[in-house]
């Protein structure tokens, strides 16, 4: 057993590493964090702007 | 099913896909003609500008303007990334590409697309700047042509991803995909941002020039149409980043000093990068300053850490590979000893240091949400852009030009001479223009303006004297710069229609005292002194610059 | 190399040497340090710019600037009014194809409110030389609190793209000093 965890063939991938290798769910995070943060966020601001006095 | 045919590279053994062989080069080809086009307006631009020339009369300086900007800015470049987004996925992964017809239809779509929007603009109807901010109004068919492009290069940014897929099904590589083609994916991911965001807001802003919508919001188009317009500038920075790995591993042999840096930081870019299309709203009413401060630092200045961690790991990896070839002497023997006649080394060396020190610090000190108020809309910003795409984008994709002509089009540079001095002769020229129309700027010289002399107007205002001297060197440095790019399209022309075909293996690899081993880069033995030497320069040149720019907003008016 | 897979099956265990490690740690700090800067000098510095901002209509704006423009006005130039409003007050300054409109007259160290619209196209107010730039959209109004530090005669270009007259617009803020004098 503890020598099946040393084997660099058999060792579990990175969490990280998996997060590299999915080109979709970096499309996915890279497409949805600016529409929120920059897009959504901003529309927000703009539709409360109030009519002059 | 279509079905595949490969040849196999006597220099590299990757197996290239001819389909996609066919599309880098169409792709390409309509890129470099697009250059050619808008360099040449750009350069009717500049001369216009130098008070002394003023060439041209004012509905024309705006029509060329407006054409500079969308042929090279848009054009030129998407093109030119659609070609390295296939390079990048069908060859480097020895793969098939996925669905080669709907290639062609993305072409052709792109081609049409952008040859609407310039007849357009010829036309004289859309005279409207590359922004085309509403109310002001263009041709039906300039949005339409811009609408095409859009969709046309959505089309291309899929095949890429198809690709991946059947790449990652078909087993053609082992493990990850290669860094280079990370940083492509690093690319196309803005890019659908980019184009999504683009067809967003120009698809109503079409219905409204045909008059089925009655208004569209100035502000609303110009928060949506910058998710597209700077974003587009993210799409080539992750590519050019991508194109030096590149350049550096196969001139050099060099790799990456850490798989996990190189990929973390373009992470970075995947997740904060756009934000930044908030540095065109900082003066802009009815937005919040939490919003202007969080999108504009791109979250903190994530990206620009990204940005930071590429400028040492990609000269760090060259200065790394350089020594174990043996160029071991004191800090800088690794660079002195670099193939400076090879215009694809000494392009990718100039736009990685240009870059860096001309486009990004002039970017973030821009991008500061107080410091913009000294420098929005003069011309600091094409200042700074010319640093970024021109001498950044350009130059790197220029650079990498001189590879792909043998590896891609199986061509001989033709004219090596012309071609050896061409990237010093666009790169001094860029530089010119990029440092001049800073300094112009920080002079407070309006940017997209015929007549710095203000000799029609009803009142009476100069700029100071320096300023047209910033100018006229502005105009000189333009000249220099449009010879660079007509070396460039010359020697392209001449290389991929008339070049001998090449035979065999190309001869890649920069003059080795010893040969570069194959795995280094361990931890334990890095050794990068001049590396560290050019960022400690880098980093003090941007905090000094950084601060001496609060020192001039703190000398004007308080305004809350 | 770059243009290959890694080598090793796991990259990502990979041990980064400390040179790395470091230069990313300063240019992570760098990053906070110009982040927390403009937070900083929102609550210290003296230059941050309004967001109080208003949707309006171009008639409704140019009906308030006429009104200061005829209660105000002290002079002309080259045709143009010259408007010395009440120190403290509202004055409100349209951006339309190729003027500013009104030119005003503010005294050095008083402070105003300055509304900003325009009445057809984007325009960019752009005060010189003191290099204050802000962007102008018809159909909203931008509230800023201005305090003139020195004294003199100032222009204000229009730097964003409005036409073939673009480059013909400009507008005038005249400061003088608490005796009512220009220098």
């Amino acid at each position: 057993m503890a020598s099946d965890q040393k084997d660099p063939d058999k060792e579990r991938v990175p969490f990280m590493q998996r997060v590299l290798d999915n080109p979709f769910l970096l499309l996915f995070l890279g497409v949805t964090i600016p529409t929120v943060l920059y897009i959504l966020w901003g529309v927000m601001e703009l539709t409360q702007i109030p009519v002059a006095p | 099913m279509s079905e595949a045919t490969f040849r196999t590279c006597p220099t590299t053994g990757l197996k290239v896909d001819l389909n996609a062989q066919k599309l880098i080069k169409a792709n390409a080809v309509a890129a470099v003609v697009f250059l050619a086009i808008g360099g040449l307006f750009g350069l009717t631009v500049a001369l216009t500008r130098w008070p002394a020339v003023h060439l041209l009369p004012a509905d024309w300086f705006y029509l060329a303007l407006t054409a500079h900007g969308l042929d090279v800015l848009l054009l030129w470049i998407i093109f030119f990334e659609i070609a390295v987004l296939y390079f990048a996925s069908s060859t480097l992964l020895n793969c098939r590409i996925a669905a080669p017809r709907w290639g062609w239809v993305a072409f052709w779509m792109m081609l049409a697309g952008g040859l609407i929007t310039n007849v357009a603009v010829l036309q004289g109807q859309s005279t409207v700047m590359f922004t085309s901010y509403p109310p002001m109004m263009a041709a039906q068919h300039f949005y339409l042509g811009l609408i095409l492009f859009a969709v046309g290069a959505l089309v291309a940014v899929g095949i890429f991803f198809g690709t991946l897929v059947i790449a990652r099904e078909e087993r053609t590589y082992e493990g990850s995909i290669p860094l280079v083609t990370f940083g492509a994916l690093t690319a196309a991911i803005i890019a659908v941002f980019t184009l999504a965001s683009g067809a967003v807001i120009l698809i109503p802003t079409w219905l409204w020039s045909m008059g089925l919508i009655s208004t569209i919001d100035p502000l609303m188009y110009k928060l949506v149409w910058w998710a597209m317009g700077h974003s587009s500038q993210q799409i080539n920075v992750s590519a050019h980043v991508a194109v030096w790995y590149a350049i550096a591993a196969m001139l050099f042999g060099a790799r990456p000093l850490s798989e996990k840096v190189s990929r973390g930081a373009f992470l970075l870019y995947i997740l904060f990068l756009q934000l930044a299309s908030a540095h065109h709203l900082l003066v802009e009413p009815g937005l919040s300053s939490e919003w202007k401060v969080f999108n504009t630092s791109y979250a903190m200045y994530l990206a620009v850490l990204g940005s930071m961690i590429h400028g040492l790991t990609v000269p760090g990896s060259i200065e790394a590979a350089q020594r174990r070839r043996g160029f071991d002497k004191g800090f800088f023997e690794w660079l002195r000893k670099a193939p400076w006649g090879n215009p694809a080394f000494s392009g990718m060396f100039m736009s990685l240091v240009m870059f860096g020190f001309l486009g990004g610090i002039s970017g973030v000190v821009m991008g500061t949400e107080q410091i913009n108020i000294i420098m929005h809309n003069t011309l600091y910003v094409p200042g700074h852009f010319h640093g970024t795409v021109v001498a950044g984008t350009t130059l790197a994709f220029m650079a990498i030009t001189y590879l792909l002509i043998p590896l891609i089009f199986q061509r001989e540079i033709r004219f090596p001479r012309l071609a050896k001095w061409q990237p010093y002769l666009f790169g001094l020229g860029v530089a010119g223009i990029s440092l001049f129309m800073m300094g112009a700027g920080t002079l407070g010289v309006s940017r997209r303006h015929w007549d710095i002399t203000f000799a029609d107007a009803p009142l009476d205002f100069s700029y100071p004297e320096a300023a047209f001297l910033m100018l006229a060197l502005n105009g000189l440095s333009a000249i220099a710069a449009a010879l660079g790019g007509l070396f460039y399209v010359v020697v392209v022309v001449a290389s991929v229609f008339f070049g001998r075909k090449v035979e065999g293996r190309v001869a890649l690899e920069a003059p080795a005292g010893k040969s570069a081993v194959a795995s280094y880069g361990s931890s334990e033995s890095l050794k990068i002194p001049g590396t560290l030497l050019l960022v400690g320069v880098f980093f003090v040149a941007f905090v000094l610059y950084y601060f001496v720019n609060w020192k001039y907003l703190s000398d004007i008016w308080p305004m809350r | 190399m770059a243009i290959t897979p890694p080598t090793a099956r796991l990259w990502w265990k990979e041990p980064v040497h400390r040179t790395e490690l470091v230069w990313i740690i300063v240019a992570f700090l760098w990053g906070l340090v110009m982040f927390f800067m403009m937070i900083w000098w929102h609550a210290t510095g003296e230059q941050n710019l309004a967001t109080e901002t208003y949707r309006t209509t171009p008639n409704a704006f140019y009906a308030k600037t006429e009104a200061m423009v005829q209660q105000y006005r002290v002079r002309d130039v080259n045709g143009i009014p010259v408007v010395r409003p009440p120190v403290g007050s509202d004055v409100y300054m349209i951006g339309r194809m190729w003027l500013w409109y009104p030119a005003l007259e503010l005294v050095k160290g008083q402070t105003y409110r300055l509304h900003l619209s325009a009445l057809d196209l984007q325009h960019g107010f752009s005060l010189q030389p003191v290099n204050i730039n802000v962007q102008v959209h018809p159909g909203y109004q931008h509230v800023l609190t201005i305090t003139p530090d020195q004294a003199g005669e100032f222009s204000i270009v229009c730097n964003e793209y409005c036409g073939l007259g673009h480059h013909t617009m400009l507008g005038k803020i005249y400061v003088t000093d608490a005796s009512g004098v220009t220098p």
